[in-house]
């Protein structure tokens, strides 16, 4: 009895595109919502964000950086995982603003189709802009491409389209005065933070995707509680979406290293069990 | 009850009462007077036939006993377990004004304990209504609603958000309390009696307000799960918990076992509580079990620890070491946890409750430090908002608790709720009986169409 991985297929360097058989997620799912999904009886819940849906099958990304997604990244078409809950958290506002621009960072470009084209659905003139370490780390821009009016893509390093951070770009477009109504923000807190403060001066409303560890996503622990305009929110139930300018990103980013001497403990024992055992990861 | 010694126990999360032999349940319930205007029975909740089920253990047909315990109660190891005894039935047990009272905890507990060994046999089912209704949440009170709606031959389907059904039984209370092979097990009987079970479901999220409403009847039991926090300086800081998640680490992901099991916690090597009531001492004795120095900071007196006595106990022989008249104003560090600050607390006057209320002291030697690594907070829960807010129409009290009439039934037609989500925060009895009262409700509404 589990949820059936329908695709497995890595999109981008470390970086896993999963299609998995969810029926009761996707029936009633939204853009920037996620799931919950917990590989196996000793697994830990992790938090994904839907990225798309067809059908039956919900798609996740996901960046292998922990034993948990290093450990997901292994499993083949056929298998199946133990657990999978969702949607969970508000969806996306939305609505017709206007000009929209939806900008991703690095696995966080993962999130944006399904939201592109929610907005576009919605009648607005959407903008992508996304970002990546190199070229090896950039995925989805040609399905986002449809989606969107414009993309733009950005490489830290230049080895693919604009030598800069998608920040630059967001910048430059304010600058030249073009009109922007909405802004989303879906990367690592370092992004975001330095990404949102490109719209402050411009009073533009920004929107950004909260990523503060969870443990059940239902409102009942408190672990992923974050501080917006002075008040504790729980992410999960409250967001994961909230307001750019009013997030404390110092005290998230702190919290999300609460474990990290743990977790890495952890990678390690799965990283040494792999080697003895050929790769060949099972319970 | 044989009890191990505190310093075996905190080794291990193995149960700490051991139970009571079939020589001595049989001894005790032979003190049973066999009252004619029986008072323990008034005491419980759910009204169980007290004196006919201890009347079947002295004749030794314990079978027997635990068919009668059943027809009011599918969760007889869990209460035996958990339920406070001494202020219910046991409280009013015409025994206790002379000697002690009949020990009916123990005696629900043995005769649950030894059919769950010998075979259960379920109890018995209405041909089928053809009707169908939805249960919301799994804890005590989803459970029995559907046990009970089941029986009357109705088609019950229960959503569970967690992975793992049981509520607060599973996520909750500590394994060393409530052993989590007994409640699968009593769990499962609900699920021999034909009763579905959708587990990662989240009710308004997962299954839509309206695709809730299709179902003819829908049954609201999602419990107290919202952690209040004290909204003091530092509370965000690495190493501060609600006692929700805390216990949901331990129980339900099994943290303590981390790194076999894959989820983490700060274990602390000097934990602080904050609270005084059973949630409180779960949390505490938790943390002494992975071998921190524990202090439990309540700002009342020791007298007025809301915690059952035998907890309180308990903590105590486990090392747990009590500040009362204390309250926490403030966390140190940043971003971990360095220290907790704390200023005495006095009692004033009685107010119209009945209950003194604890005022700060004046002055410097007030305040306080302990140099603590994870802070713990207990102070109370209220209602799962989640679904509860997105349903029109339904009418909320003060605290967040959904409304409900004498029968069960909420502002909204066809729903009805029980447990903590109707009464607020409570115990797992008055759960039960809230719940069964409502699938009585719902039972009568249903048949009349
Ligand atoms: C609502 C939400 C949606 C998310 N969507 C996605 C997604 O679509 N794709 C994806 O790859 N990841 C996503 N994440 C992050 C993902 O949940 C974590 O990366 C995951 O828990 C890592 O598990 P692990 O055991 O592999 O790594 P861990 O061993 O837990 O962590 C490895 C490293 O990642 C850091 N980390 C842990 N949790 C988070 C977190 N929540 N955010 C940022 N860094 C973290 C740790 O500090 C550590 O350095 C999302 C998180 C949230 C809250
Ligand atoms: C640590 C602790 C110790 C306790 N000790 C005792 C004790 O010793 N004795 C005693 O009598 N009582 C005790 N209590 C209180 C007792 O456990 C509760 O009163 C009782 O569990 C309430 O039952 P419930 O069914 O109403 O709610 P819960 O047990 O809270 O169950 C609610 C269930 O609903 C699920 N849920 C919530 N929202 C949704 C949704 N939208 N969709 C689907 N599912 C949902 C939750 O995941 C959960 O499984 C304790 C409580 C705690 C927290
Ligand atoms: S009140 Fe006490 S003595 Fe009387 S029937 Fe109940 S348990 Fe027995
Ligand atoms: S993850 Fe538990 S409250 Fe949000």
């Amino acid at each position: 009895m589990g949820y059936t991985i329908e695709k497995a297929t890595e999109i981008a360097d470390n970086i896993f595109e999963f299609w998995i058989n969810a029926p009761h997620v996707t029936k009633n799912a939204q853009a920037g919502q996620f799931v919950v999904i917990r590989i196996n009886d000793l697994g830990e819940r992790i938090p994904l964000t839907i990225s798309e849906t067809d059908g039956s099958l919900v798609r996740i990304v996901f960046m292998a950086v922990g034993k948990t997604t290093t450990y997901l990244s292994t499993l083949k078409a056929g298998d199946e995982i133990r657990d999978i809950a969702g949607p969970l958290g508000h969806p996306s506002e939305m609505g017709s603003f206007g000009n929209c621009v939806v900008i991703g960072g690095g696995v966080g470009i993962a999130c944006l189709p399904i939201l592109a084209r929610a907005l576009k659905a919605a009648g607005n003139n959407v903008t992508g802009i996304i970002g990546a370490r190199n070229e090896s780390l950039l995925l989805l821009k040609d399905e986002l491409a449809t989606h969107c009016d414009e993309l733009v893509v950005c490489t830290d390093d230049g080895s693919f389209g604009f030598h800069g951070f998608p920040a630059d770009i967001l910048k430059k477009k304010l600058g030249d005065g073009e009109k922007i109504d909405c802004v989303w923000i879906i990367g690592p807190g370092i992004m975001m933070k330095i990404t949102s403060m490109a719209t402050i001066p411009y009073k533009v409303r920004t929107y950004v995707s909260l990523n503060p560890i969870m443990v059940d996503g239902t409102g009942m622990c408190g672990s992923c509680r974050v501080t917006v305009g002075g008040e504790t929110k729980f992410a999960c139930v409250d967001g994961p979406e909230f307001d750019a300018h009013l997030v404390d990103w110092d005290e998230l980013m702190a919290r999300q290293r609460t474990y990290t001497d743990q977790e890495r403990e952890s990678l390690k024992l799965f990283r040494d069990h792999q080697c003895s055992c050929g790769g060949d990861h099972h319970e | 009850m044989s009890k191990r010694s505190g310093d075996e126990r905190i080794a291990d999360f193995k149960e700490v009462n051991e139970g009571i032999s079939e020589q001595n349940a049989v001894l005790e319930a032979l003190r049973c007077m066999d009252c004619v205007r029986p008072q323990c029975t008034k005491g419980c909740p759910v009204n169980i036939d007290i004196p006919a089920f201890i009347r079947a253990i002295a004749e030794e047909d314990f079978k027997g006993a635990a068919a009668i315990i059943k027809k009011d109660n599918m969760l007889p190891a869990i209460c035996g377990r958990v339920c406070p005894q001494e202020n219910q039935c046991e409280g009013l047990c015409v025994l206790g004004n002379k000697e002690k009272p009949v020990r009916i905890g123990a005696l629900e507990r043995f005769v649950a304990d030894r059919e769950r060994k010998a075979g259960t046999t379920l109890p018995e089912i209405m041909p089928p209504t053809g009707k169908r209704v939805a249960v919301v949440g799994s804890g005590p009170a989803g459970i029995t609603a559907a046990a009970e709606l089941a029986r009357y031959g109705h088609s019950v389907t229960v959503f569970e958000s967690l992975h793992e059904a049981g509520g607060v039984l599973t996520y909750g209370i500590p394994e060393f309390r409530l052993p989590k092979e007994i409640v699968k097990a009593e769990i499962q009987q609900i699920l021999d009696m034909g009763v579905e079970l959708k587990l990662n479901h989240i009710a308004g999220r997962t299954v839509s307000v309206e695709e809730l409403l299709e179902f003819d009847a829908v049954f609201l039991g999602t419990g107290a799960g919202l952690p209040s926090f004290m909204g003091i300086e530092g509370e965000n800081f690495n190493g501060v918990y609600s006692a929700n998640e805390f216990l949901t680490r331990v129980n339900l992901m099994h943290a303590n076992a981390f790194p076999e099991y894959d989820t983490p916690v700060m274990k602390g090597s000097r934990v602080a509580v904050v609270g005084g009531g059973n949630v409180a001492m779960d949390s505490a004795r938790v943390s002494r079990r992975m071998g921190a120095e524990v202090y439990l900071i309540y700002r009342r007196r020791e007298e007025d620890l809301p915690a059952r006595d035998e907890e309180v106990r308990n903590a105590v022989e486990e090392g747990v070491e009590f500040l009362c008249c204390a309250n926490p104003v403030k966390i140190l560090g940043g971003p971990v946890v360095t220290g907790i600050e704390c200023v005495r607390m006095e009692m004033c006057k009685p107010d119209e409750s009945g209950r003194p209320c604890p005022v700060p002291l004046k002055g410097d030697d007030a305040v306080f430090t302990l140099d603590v690594d994870v802070v713990i907070e207990a102070i109370g829960q209220s209602p799962n908002p989640l679904l509860v807010s997105l349903i029109e129409g339904l009418e909320r009290g003060r605290r967040g608790n959904v409304v409900v009439d004498g029968s069960g039934l909420t502002s909204v037609d066809r729903i009805y709720a029980g447990g903590d989500i109707a009464t607020g925060a409570a115990t797992v009895i008055e759960a039960m009986g809230t719940a069964r009262k409502a699938a009585q409700s719902i039972n009568e509404m249903l048949m009349k169409e």
